[in-house]
This record gives C-alpha cells, sequence and structure tokens, in this order.
C-alpha cells in the first residue's frame, strides 16, 4: 500500500521532468555523419561511375533487395546495366556498404522518403546515382587498379610499376 | 432549491456533461502524456484540442457492425444502457446551488441503484457479443463491480450517518464546518477505491484489459457503439468525482469564487487524480482483485460504518 | 401521476408476459429487470422512494445482476433454447392460467365492489422506514438476518475446497 502511494507520487514529480519526444517535423532530429539511411551510388572525381558490378553488394544483401546487371563498355570498363534498389524491403543494415570494395555504394544521413505508392520506392540507376564522391573525396578505383581500361593502359596506375616486357631476355 | 428553469438547466447539465466527456479524451491523453514524459496530442488545432473532434467525426463515419452471431437486440441495447444510466445519475447531483434537475431526497440511493444498472450494459455486451474474449469481460466485470458495489453502499453510509440524510444537497450543506473527508477519512479512501473499480478503470479495468482479453466485453463492438462505452466510461469518471466532491470535500462550499468555480475546481483535480492513477498503478490479478475487496475493504467499510455511528451515537446523547 | 402510474404499471404487466414467453433465459431476465424497474417507479409514485431506490438497488441492480450471471456462465446456447421452447406448449400454460385467472377475479371484484383501501399520499422517508423495522419488526428483521447468517455460513462451507495433498505440493527447496 505504501509502494503504491510512493509510486504515485514518482509518476506526479515527473511533471517536472524534460520530455523526451522531439517534436519531429518542427525540429529535425541530429543525425550523425555515419547514419545509415537513404542509399546512393557515387562518382569518381572525373565523374565516372564507381560501381563494377562486382555484385558484392547484392550477395551480402539479407533481405536482397539490391538488383544489377553487370556489362561492359567497349575499353573493358565494366558498370552496372541497370541497378536496383525495393527500399520497401532494404533494411538498412549497411553491409553493401562494407562489402563494396569500390565505395561505390553508400548510406546517408537521409530517412524520410515516404511514398503512398509501394512500387514508387523502387529505386533505379538514375535516382541511385549522384553527381559526387561521397564520403571519400580523393578515391578513385580505376586509378589505383591495374585494370586496363580506356584511358589508362597497364602500368599507369598509380604506385604501379611499368609491366615486364617478357619478349626482352634481360632480366 | 430547485431550479426555475428545470428544461433549460437539463439541457445545459447534459450539455456540459457530454462535452466534458469528449474533452476528458484530450485532457487524458495530454496528462499521461505529460506523466509519462511524452506531449500527446498537439498537432491538430491549438494544443491538440481538436484532436477530440476528428476522433469524433472518425468513429462516426465508421462501419457500424454487428456480428452474424450476436445477438442483436441485446447487442443494440447494452451500449445504450450504460450512457443512459450514468446520465440518470447526473439529474440528481448539485452542481451548485439552483444547478440541479432535481433535488430527490433519496439522491444518494438513485445514484447508487443507477450505478449498479451499470453493470447491465458490460455484462449484456460481454455476453451478446456470443466471443468468448467479450464473455470472459463481461463476468468478470458482473464479479467485480457486484464486490466493489457492496462496500461503495457501505463507504457512503457513515457520511449518511453524519449529515443525516439521503439529500445530495443537505449533504452538502451539512459540511459548512468541515469537510467529511476529515471524520470520514478511511469512508472516503474506500469510496475512491470502487469508484475507481466501479467505473472500471485503470487498475481495476480488468474487464476490458488488452494484454489478456483484447479489449474485453467491447471486442466486438465498432463505430458509435464502442464510442458509446467510451463516452459512457468518461461520464463515469465525471459523476464518481462529482460524488467525491459532494460527499467528502463540501461540494459548491468555499470562499471568494461564486460556488460552480469551486464545484469544478474541486472535480478536476480528482478526475486528475483518476489519471494520476492511470499512469502509475499496474493492473491486479483478478483475483487479488475480489480477495482485496471481500477481504480488506468490506471490513473495513463495516468497522468504519460501526464507529462512525457509534461516535454519532455519543456525540448526540 | 395517474398517467405515471398506469403507464408504469402496463409496462410491469407487459414486461412480466414477455418474461413468462421468452425460450431464452438472458432474453426473460431482462425482460423481469424491466418489469422490475417499472414496479420500482409505481412505488415511487405512491410515495415511498426508500422502497423504489431498494428495488432498482437490491433486486434489479444484484439480485438480477447473479442470475445473469449465472446463465451466462452456464452457456445455455441453442439446444436449451429448443428445450425451453418445447416447454412452453400450450397445454403447460392451462393451469397457471386458472390461478391467474382466479386472482384477475379477485382484483375485479374488489375493483367493483369499491372496498380499495386508499393509497398512501404522504411521503414514506427512509427514517420511518428504518424505525419502523428496527422498533415494530424488529423480530423480522432479526429472523431474516439469521437466515441470511444461515446462508452465508452454508454458502462458505460448500465453497470451501480441501487442498488435495498431491505430490506437487511437496516440492523440496534446496
Amino acid at each position: 500500500m505504501l509502494s503504491m502511494i510512493r509510486t504515485i507520487w514518482y509518476v506526479f514529480l515527473h511533471m517536472f521532468h524534460r520530455r523526451v519526444t522531439v517534436q519531429y517535423p518542427d525540429e529535425q532530429p541530429y543525425l550523425a555523419p555515419r547514419y545509415r539511411g537513404r542509399i546512393i551510388l557515387s562518382r569518381d572525381p572525373d565523374g565516372g561511375e564507381r560501381c563494377v558490378a562486382c555484385y558484392l553488394c547484392a550477395a551480402a544483401c539479407p533481405v536482397d533487395c539490391i538488383a544489377l546487371q553487370a556489362t561492359e563498355d567497349s575499353t573493358g570498363r565494366r558498370y552496372p546495366e541497370f541497378f536496383r534498389i525495393n527500399f520497401s524491403r532494404c533494411i538498412f543494415c549497411g553491409f553493401c556498404e562494407e562489402a563494396c570494395p569500390t565505395y561505390a555504394i553508400q548510406l546517408t544521413p537521409d530517412f524520410e522518403m515516404s511514398e503512398y505508392q509501394r512500387p514508387n520506392l523502387v529505386y533505379e540507376k538514375e535516382d541511385l546515382l549522384i553527381s559526387g564522391p561521397g564520403k571519400y573525396p580523393g578515391y578513385n578505383f580505376w586509378r589505383v587498379s591495374g585494370v586496363q581500361i580506356g584511358g589508362k593502359d597497364k602500368g599507369e596506375a598509380e604506385n604501379e610499376g611499368r609491366p615486364v616486357d617478357l619478349h626482352s631476355l634481360l632480366p | 432549491m430547485t431550479s426555475p428553469y428545470p428544461i433549460v438547466t437539463m439541457i445545459v447539465i447534459l450539455a456540459a456533461a457530454l462535452t466534458l466527456a469528449a474533452g476528458l479524451i484530450w485532457v487524458e491523453r495530454r496528462l499521461l502524456a505529460l506523466w509519462q514524459d511524452r506531449y500527446g496530442p498537439n498537432r491538430v488545432g491549438p494544443f491538440g484540442l481538436l484532436q477530440v473532434l476528428a476522433d469524433m467525426i472518425k468513429i462516426f463515419f465508421k462501419e457500424d457492425w454487428i456480428p452474424p452471431f450476436a445477438d442483436k437486440a441485446v447487442f443494440i441495447v447494452a451500449p445504450a444502457v450504460i450512457l443512459v444510466t450514468v446520465l440518470m445519475s447526473f439529474a440528481v447531483v448539485p452542481f451548485a446551488p439552483g444547478i440541479i434537475i432535481s433535488d430527490l431526497n433519496v439522491g444518494l440511493l438513485f445514484v447508487l441503484g443507477m450505478s449498479s444498472l451499470g453493470v447491465y450494459s458490460v455484462v449484456l455486451a460481454g455476453w451478446a457479443s456470443e466471443n468468448k474474449y467479450a464473455l470472459l469481460g463481461g463476468v468478470r466485470a458482473a464479479a467485480q463491480m457486484m464486490s466493489y458495489e457492496v462496500f461503495m453502499g457501505l463507504a457512503l453510509m457513515g457520511v449518511v450517518l453524519l449529515a443525516g440524510s439521503f439529500n445530495l444537497t443537505s449533504i452538502v450543506t451539512a459540511q459548512r464546518h468541515v469537510w467529511f473527508v476529515v471524520p470520514q477519512f478511511i469512508g472516503f479512501v474506500l469510496f475512491l477505491i470502487a469508484g475507481v473499480a466501479e467505473t472500471r478503470r485503470l487498475p481495476f479495468d480488468l474487464p476490458e484489459a488488452e494484454s489478456e482479453l483484447i479489449a474485453g466485453f467491447h471486442s466486438e463492438y465498432s463505430g458509435m457503439k464502442f464510442g458509446m462505452f467510451f463516452v459512457g466510461e468518461y461520464l463515469g469518471v465525471i459523476l464518481i468525482s462529482c460524488l467525491i466532491t459532494i460527499l467528502f470535500f463540501g461540494g459548491w462550499l468555499g470562499p471568494v469564487l461564486p460556488p460552480i468555480v469551486w464545484f469544478l475546481i474541486k472535480m478536476m483535480f480528482f478526475i486528475c487524480f483518476f489519471i494520476l492513477l492511470r499512469a502509475a498503478l499496474p493492473r491486479p490479478r483478478f483475483d487479488q482483485l475480489m480477495s482485496w475487496g471481500w477481504k480488506v475493504m468490506l471490513p473495513l467499510a463495516l468497522a468504519n460504518l460501526l464507529v462512525t455511528g457509534a461516535v454519532a451515537l455519543v456525540w448526540s446523547s | 401521476m395517474t398517467i405515471v402510474f398506469y403507464t408504469a404499471s402496463a409496462v410491469a404487466i407487459i414486461a412480466t408476459i414477455l418474461m413468462l414467453t421468452r425460450a431464452n433465459a438472458v432474453h426473460a431476465l431482462l425482460d423481469l429487470i424491466v418489469s422490475l424497474l417499472a414496479v420500482a417507479v409505481i412505488f415511487f409514485v405512491l410515495g415511498a422512494p426508500f422502497v423504489a431506490a431498494l428495488e432498482v438497488i437490491i433486486y434489479a441492480g444484484a439480485i438480477m445482476v447473479l442470475f445473469v450471471f449465472v446463465v451466462m456462465l452456464l452457456n445455455l446456447g441453442e439446444p436449451a433454447t429448443r428445450a425451453e421452447r418445447a416447454l412452453l406448449r400450450p397445454s403447460m400454460w392451462i393451469v397457471p392460467s386458472v390461478f391467474a385467472a382466479i386472482l384477475l377475479a379477485e382484483f375485479i371484484w374488489l375493483l367493483v365492489s369499491g372496498d380499495v383501501p386508499p393509497s398512501a399520499v404522504a411521503g414514506i422517508e427512509a427514517k420511518e422506514t428504518g424505525m419502523a423495522l428496527f422498533g415494530q419488526y424488529l423480530i423480522g428483521v432479526e429472523l431474516a438476518s439469521m437466515l441470511l447468517l444461515g446462508g452465508l455460513v452454508a454458502a462458505y462451507h460448500l465453497g470451501w475446497r480441501k487442498v488435495p495433498q498431491t505430490e506437487a505440493t511437496h516440492v523440496s527447496h534446496p
């Protein structure tokens, strides 16, 4: 009986406590830079797509919300023919970002993606691609990888030696 | 003492009671939020006041569905019973000198009678729904309200002894010198607890315990029929608060301010206390509720009545 | 007041007839409750508000709730309704109808002969009822209370259940 009266008194004292509710639309909550929200695809500093369509993100995705199809341009540079994320399935776990070898897929601090129709939550590549490099400004995958593409021959990448000419007999 | 324009008084009290009951939904949600460190409804209109209006519009346009397996006539009558019995009780409540519909000389008994008829609403709703959860809720409600009615009446008899009348107006005027909460403190506590149980408010909302019985006796109700149960519950809270004010806290008596203002202040205080109880206390188990009622409250009420009677007898001789 | 009296009486009679002819137990009980409430109104009109209030609180509010409670717990359902309907054959009506006809004839004869005692005009207050109960009719009250006490003790005895001495009750604590 006494404990009940004490409970009532303590609950009454909550009248003078600070309210924990964030008045969301009027008052935006602070989102950390590494907040896991809407997914984007970033670009090189040069403006080319970073994504090399390796399928690692689709394989890592626990809810299978990522679909893509790899293709190559005439110079041997890989890119996704289509890249589709179904945000009505996405759980924003960030595994795709961790799996990505080229920093192409990134999660952003934005979660306001309400739609009245479910199909509108399926984002195509045009919707996902942004014009900048995202969280990794200086990084360019094709500049550091040894793969030969148009405009960059073998051995022209950063920190890469010239390829050995196997036809010369000199060591 | 009865007002010169009974019809006008009647309409005013009816309108005021129903408006207050609707407003209480907002008050309750805001106060609960306040005690739980939240805001509650604050979007629709100033301070969220129009939330009630929005809810009303919503509830009026909901499909009014009667389950095909239900006992149709009883199913329809049940929600009306609760509203009628509670509103009837307001007829004998003296809000201020002159603001009363019928100054019945057995006013207190009339209120008790009406509250005991209110049980039917819940019981019949539970029975007519032909749903096991509703039936369980109805059975619980019947047992709970029957038990708590017994010592609710007994707790009030001390007040009747001191005032020497069942008339609510003369009970108020008998408190001119000292409020009855002082000599009848046990009676007040007993009546408060019984009042909470009688209106099936938390912590005694076992007939509609969500975690066990879905919504208890009104599981099958929708639309305005559900709304009537809802409004009936809030009207019950207002009525019990009015009764506590009249019986134990001197009704409209108070200095400086006009009588009706005093009455409303005291009434609002107890309504807020009811909501505080809801915010603070967990629900007891049903057997705890029953044994608490019969083994603690009833003997206490009887002892209180005995002592009050003895003291009154000694005092008068 | 006369109009109120006759209306209430008509309601009481009709509700009682309905109560007798219902096949569903809960519907019958509801009609009985309406009948009791009508009787309470009659008491009120006759100048006995205390008795009227007691009628509502005790009969309609407590005893009938218990009846409804028990019927609800039994959960009679469709078979019981059919059995009840079979019981309501015309041949079952003959004996009660004869008795009711005798009472009606007596009542009509009383009305016709004009020997009706005048109904109480002055209101009877709670205090007077109490004085009568604990003065003139003290023995009756005491007898009733003894009967109720006996019933209470008997109910307690019947409701007392011995806890069976099973294995489960002897759980040893480590």
